[in-house]
Formats: C-alpha cells, structure tokens, sequence
C-alpha cells in the first residue's frame, strides 16, 4: 500500500451537504481530494495532520464559471502573439480568478474565424486546478458561429455562418480540437439555424453540452432544440427575443410543460417544486443567468428563478476588461467599452458587450434579487453547473470523491478562503 | 450498587456525560496509563455522546490518551454499512473529537475467524490492563450487550445468535424489515463486563421498568443477564423515574434517601466521585448563643 498523503481535518464549519447546511460535520482532504475519513480511520489507524478552525464560515465548494470570455485585460478569442504568451495569458485570468472563488471555468470564445479556433482551442484543453497555475479550466466554451445574426450582440457578423452541410461545418469551423473529448465542453447554437437540429445529437453524442443561445428561435424551435438534445441555455434573456405572451420564444422553454423525457437524465436539473415529475429529473435544460443587475433585471431574475429554480446556473460573461479600469478594450477583435462597474458595451453604442462582474458578485446578487436561501445561492454558482457538464461527482460538492476546491464564507457570502486541490491560496 | 435516579431523560444523559468527564479528568490519563472505558451503542448513549463532544468542543474533556472497547458488532454486515456499529460510533463519536484511531477496538464483524476475533478481542483488553469504566445500557429483556437471556453470568467475548425480540427491537434501524437484520453478533460477555473496575448501566423509559426491577430486586440470574451487576463491587445505575415505576416503593426512597442525606450530612467535599466518603461535615457548634447578631455560621 503506498503511503498516503497527510490529512487536513476542517472543524466548526457550517457545510454545504446535502442541500443543506450541515454543523456537527467536517471536512477531511488527502492528495487534494475531500475523502470519506470512516475509512482513513478504521482501516489505516490515519488521524488528520491539520486541523483548520473555519471558525463558524459557511463551507461551499469553489464556484464554477461557464460562461468567461477573458479578464484582466486578456481575452480568450484573441489570439495574436506566440503560442507562449498566449499560454502566460490564459494562466493569468486563471489565477486571478481563484481570488474570486472561481475554482473551475469554462474560457468562453465567441464567434471567430476558423484560424482563430485551430490556434486557441488547444490551449483550452482540460486542466486541473492547482494553487500556484490557477483555477481549472474544463474545456472551451464556443459561443458561435453558428448563431443568428438578428441576436449577435458583440458578435462579428462576418463570421456568422450556418451548418448546411450538418456536422462537416462544424468541424470546419472550429478544426480538429472539436473531436477531442475534452476541448470543447460547451457549445451555444441558435436551434433556428439550417442543420443545427441535425447537429445537435452528434455533438452530444461527443460530449458537448448544446446550449441555445444568441438566437431568435420561437417557442416552437426553442422546444424542438431542448428535444434535440441541448441541456442548457446561454445567458438566458440576453441575445433572444424578449418574452412575448404569445410566442415566449427561448425564455418559454421556462415555462415548458411537454418536453419529452431527456436522452441524458443525468443531465438535467433535479425535480422541483415547478417540474412535471417530482421523482424523475426535470425535462426542461439549466439556464446561465448573469447576475450583475445590469444585463437583467433583479425582477425578471426572480422569475426565472421561480419559475425553474434547480435549472439555475450564475454564470459572469465577464469579458477582458473585467476587473481592470474603466476605459476601451478589445473583445473578438472589436473596441469595447467598460463603464467601471456597470458593464461593457460596444464602443459608440448601448449595446451589452459583457460584463465585468465577478462569479462570487454574482452570487451575492442572485441572493439579494430572489431571496432565496443560501443553500439556493450557492447550487446556482456549485452544483448546478457542475451538473450541467456531467462532472458533479468531482466538481460543485464536497461529498466525498470530490476535488478539495472550498471556500470559505462569511454570512455575507463575502470570501474569506480559498482552497484549490487541497491548498489554501493567498487572497489579495 | 448505587442507584441514581433523576427526573427525565436529559438529566440522566447530562449525569452520565458529567461522570464520565469527572473520571477521565480525575484519573489523569497518559500514554502508558491511559483510561480504558468501555462503550455501547444504541438510543441510551447516543445522547450522551453529544454532550461528551460538546464538551470536547468546550475544552472541558480530552480524548488523547483514552482507549475504547465497544460491546458489539453484527456478524457480516459490511464495516461502512451505515447501521454497523462503527459506523454509530463514527458518526456519534469518534469523528468529531480527538481519539487516536490505534486506541478504538470494535470487534470485526468479517474477521476470517470469529472465535480468533473474540480471543484477541479478550487478550488486547488484558493487554491495556483491563477496563476502568465500562459504560452500557439494558435491553427490554433485562440483557447487556448481546448477552441475551439464558447467557452464562461467566461468558466472555464470543458470537451469539440474537433473540427474536431483539431483531424485533433493532429492525427499525433497517426500514423495519426484520429480514434485513443481521442474525449473529459478536458481543463481549457478561464476565468481560463485570471484570470492569466499574459499571455504569444507563437505564431510561418506562419500557425498561420490569427489566430493572428484575435486575436490582431479583435475585442474580442468567435470564435478567445485567442482575449480574450485583455481584460487582462498583456497579452504579443512572435512571429516570419511568424506569423505576416496577421498583418497590421502599427501594426508590432508599436510594433517593441516600443522595439527600450525602449532600447534607457528609458535602460534597468529603464525598469522592465513586461513592467513596472521608468523613462527616463538620458542623461546629459554638458557645455563644444563637442570636442575629452572633448568625448560625459555620466555622
């Protein structure tokens, strides 16, 4: 039996187990990984080596980011330079994101040039969290091409382009990396779109999560996308049609009583008090959400909340001027201009470009605008992504099996320590 | 045998854990004289448990240099199952405080052979240099661990096949289905109990008032098996009033007489935790006269 590492035993902490806050329990972590102690104890005779006093903090797994397009200045679809300083970048935001509590993340590119993908994508391969590289990236999220113009946002038109010769387009689009399993994790496609129905089965069948995003799709064609196989939704309200009470268009898919039942249950929310059945998995798809009080409003945020609320997942859309100063910056190739805390726009317009809110922001706004329970709060930003790409036996809990990626908060849900594998980091 | 009766459940847990606490902290443990103290499982101690891990969380109580033997364990139920008895004392002890893992001995439900299990089980308790306090409840049927009636007053550590009523009793654990209780159990006897250098028997409920009564007023006999406590020269009982409601009359104002009279006459301070007693209070009586000015004080 080769020697294990040391254990590290976190005492008098209120948890997140469960669906609950738990008190009289604790956390045991080895080789970076929270364990189940019952058999370090009784089968190796190990006591932990540590033992940190969270001092009454709430306990939650470290948050998870789908939806970043960049930060501090970097952006991820931007991809002049060496291969080398590109590399140092992406390094960057990932370590400057753990000071956020953002512990895994999905850097997001959005609608590009072919060259663009071959060169990037690669760089965006899984790869775990560590203390001293920054947080994990999952794998890509490709927010386009395949979208609508009518609902581009930021986008460049130029790029837009649709699947007419079904799957071949999109592997033209984005080269090779789209057959590697653990590239791209999440893809956002307007339904509408000639041939992305089609599509949508095989990109599942390799491992991407299909999100409906960026489209003008009415109810019916959101609907059809949801059975196609999408289980989940990008920024949910922006870069669709406004709700309409005769055709909801995507926002409808909320409201969704005859999906049938999903392909992958282990994909989709849990039952709620909203869901057609309360024993089986909920068939509508999880939702991002932005929570920075600008690109939605708290009021529509609490209903969509309380229409669906296991499928809700805080995502941030922060884009390469979050958290630098007001001024101009660059997102997929065009000027962008961040207004402090308020946002980014297209230079010269109103139009959303991004955000510049943080994940853990995000957090303590969802609840503020939806008072829902802290519980609540912090699934959206844990568990609920963490089931949206499949991985919540190691990411988004802090059962057992799971990467030691913690957090420690106050009641505020302020951040008062990170963990990531097992190590605490610095906080600045 | 001392009997102490308080008025409810909570004051017995509170007693209990209270004793426990003032007996490790009196005896002083080390690495090589560590307290050894015997532990049971089930409803009665649960509660005690809590208030020994709250006191642990206090301060008040250090689990470093104590060695654990628990009663039982079922025979093939797997180690983590969730109804074993380490995973009780896991979830209701062990994790939450200090104890060494080397120092906790549960017998091993799976060991290729049980009797070597038991043998080994007797052997590591000699080794330590015996119990110095063996906690333990009472079952319905008057039983202590596994030792169900008809067991020998001499047994040792060994396997039984459990009575019917106490698969009856235990299938609530496992979704009330009686087939999913195991049969067998490994149980220290009732020798290995008595061998204790004291006995703490926590008895509550009125469910329990006919095995007590039984146990204390009967005579020793191997179909009450915890009557044997009578034999044992520090056997104390912790009760609540609906266990006594089968006791005699007479024998509940004794042994409450006995607790009234110990705080009056004698005081706590010439009173040792195990009963013992020094001397009588000393009560002066003075040569001047009884009056406001002079007081009734003390001297």
């Amino acid at each position: 039996m080769e020697p294990k590492g040391k254990i590290t035993k976190i005492v008098n902490g209120r948890i997140l187990l469960d669906h609950k806050i738990v008190e009289d329990s604790y956390i045991w972590i080895q080789d970076g990984k929270i364990i189940d102690a019952f058999h370090s104890f009784f089968d190796n005779h190990q006591e932990p080596d540590t033992i940190i006093d969270a001092q009454g903090c709430i306990i939650s797994p470290g948050y998870i980011d789908l939806q970043i397009n960049g930060a501090f200045g970097y952006d991820f679809s931007e991809v002049d330079g060496p291969i080398e300083k590109l590399t140092q970048n992406i390094e960057f935001v990932a370590k400057g994101l753990l000071q956020f509590g953002c512990t895994s993340f999905c850097p997001t590119v959005v609608t590009s040039a072919p060259q663009v993908y071959s060169k990037v994508l690669p760089l965006l391969r899984h790869r775990p969290g560590n203390a001293q590289t920054g947080a994990e990236i999952l794998g890509a999220h490709c927010e386009g091409p395949f979208i609508s113009t009518a609902k581009k946002g930021a986008h460049d038109q130029t790029m837009i382009q649709s699947a007419d010769d079904g799957i071949e387009s999109l592997d033209r689009a984005y080269g090779p990396e789209l057959l590697k399993g653990d590239t791209v994790r999440i893809m956002t496609v307007a339904p509408e779109i000639t041939g992305i129905l089609q599509v949508i089965p095989q990109l599942v069948q390799r491992n991407i999560t299909v999100s409906l995003g960026h489209s003008a799709a009415k109810i019916d064609q959101a609907e059809a996308g949801v059975s196609a196989g999408a289980t989940f939704m990008t920024h949910l309200f922006n870069a669709m049609n406004p709700f309409h009470q005769r055709d909801p268009g995507l926002v409808g898919i909320l409201g969704a009583s005859d999906l049938p039942a999903p392909k992958q249950p282990e994909r989709h929310p849990l039952p709620s008090s909203t869901s057609p059945d309360g024993n089986r998995p909920d068939p509508r798809p999880f939702y991002g959400i932005i929570c920075d009080g600008v690109h939605v409003h708290p009021n529509s945020v609490r209903i969509a909340y309380y229409s669906h609320p296991r499928g809700c997942v805080l995502v941030t859309d922060a884009l390469a001027g979050a958290y630098l100063q007001p001024g101009i910056y660059q997102l997929g190739g065009r000027d962008v201009e961040v207004r402090g805390a308020s946002g980014a726009y297209v230079k010269g317009t109103d139009t959303l470009a991004g955000s510049t809110v943080s994940i853990d922001h995000c957090v303590r706004n969802f609840k503020n605008f939806t008072r829902c329970t802290v519980v609540e709060a912090l699934e959206a930003a844990t568990l609920h992504p963490a089931q949206t790409l499949g991985i919540q036996d190691t990411k988004g809990t802090l059962n057992a099996g799971a990467d030691a990626d913690i957090l420690f908060l106050n009641d505020d849900l302020e951040i008062q320590k990170v963990f990531v594998r097992g190590v605490q980091i610095e906080l600045q | 045998m001392r009997l102490v009766i308080r008025d409810d459940y909570d004051e017995v847990t509170n007693y209990v854990a209270n004793y426990v606490k003032e007996r490790i902290r009196q005896f002083n443990p080390t690495t090589e004289n560590p307290f050894v103290i015997g532990l049971p499982t089930g409803s009665s101690p649960v509660s005690v448990y809590k208030v020994l891990v709250e006191m642990y969380k206090a301060g008040e109580i250090n689990f470093e240099n104590v060695v654990t033997f628990n009663m039982d364990e079922y025979v093939g139920l797997p180690r983590d199952h969730p109804e074993s008895y380490h995973s009780f004392m896991w979830k209701n002890l062990f994790m939450h405080v200090n104890i060494k893992p080397e120092n906790v001995h549960i017998l091993d439900g799976n060991a290729p052979d049980l009797d070597e299990e038991c043998k080994k089980f007797e052997a590591e308790i000699a080794r330590v240099g015996g119990i110095e306090l063996f906690l333990g409840g009472i079952g319905p049927d008057g039983h202590i661990a596994f030792n169900e009636p008809g067991s020998s007053l001499t047994s040792r550590t060994r396997v039984k096949t459990l009575a019917y009523e106490t698969i009856i009793a235990n299938a609530r654990f496992f979704d009330g289905d009686v087939s999913k209780v195991p049969k067998l159990a490994l149980t220290v006897g009732v020798a290995t109990v008595m061998d204790a250098r004291e006995v703490l028997v926590i008895i509550t409920g009125a469910h329990k008032a006919i095995a007590l009564a039984n146990c204390i007023e009967g005579g020793v006999n191997h179909m009450w098996t915890v009557s044997a406590i009578q034999m044992h020269p520090k056997g104390l009982i912790v009760c609540d009033e609906d266990a006594t409601l089968e006791l005699h009359v007479k024998t509940v104002k004794y042994f409450k007489s006995i607790e009234h009279v110990h705080q009056s006459l004698i005081g706590p301070e010439n009173l040792s935790l195990q009963g013992g007693v020094k001397q009588l209070r000393k009560v002066v009586v003075s040569s001047r006269s009884q009056t406001p000015l002079n007081g009734p004080y003390e001297e």
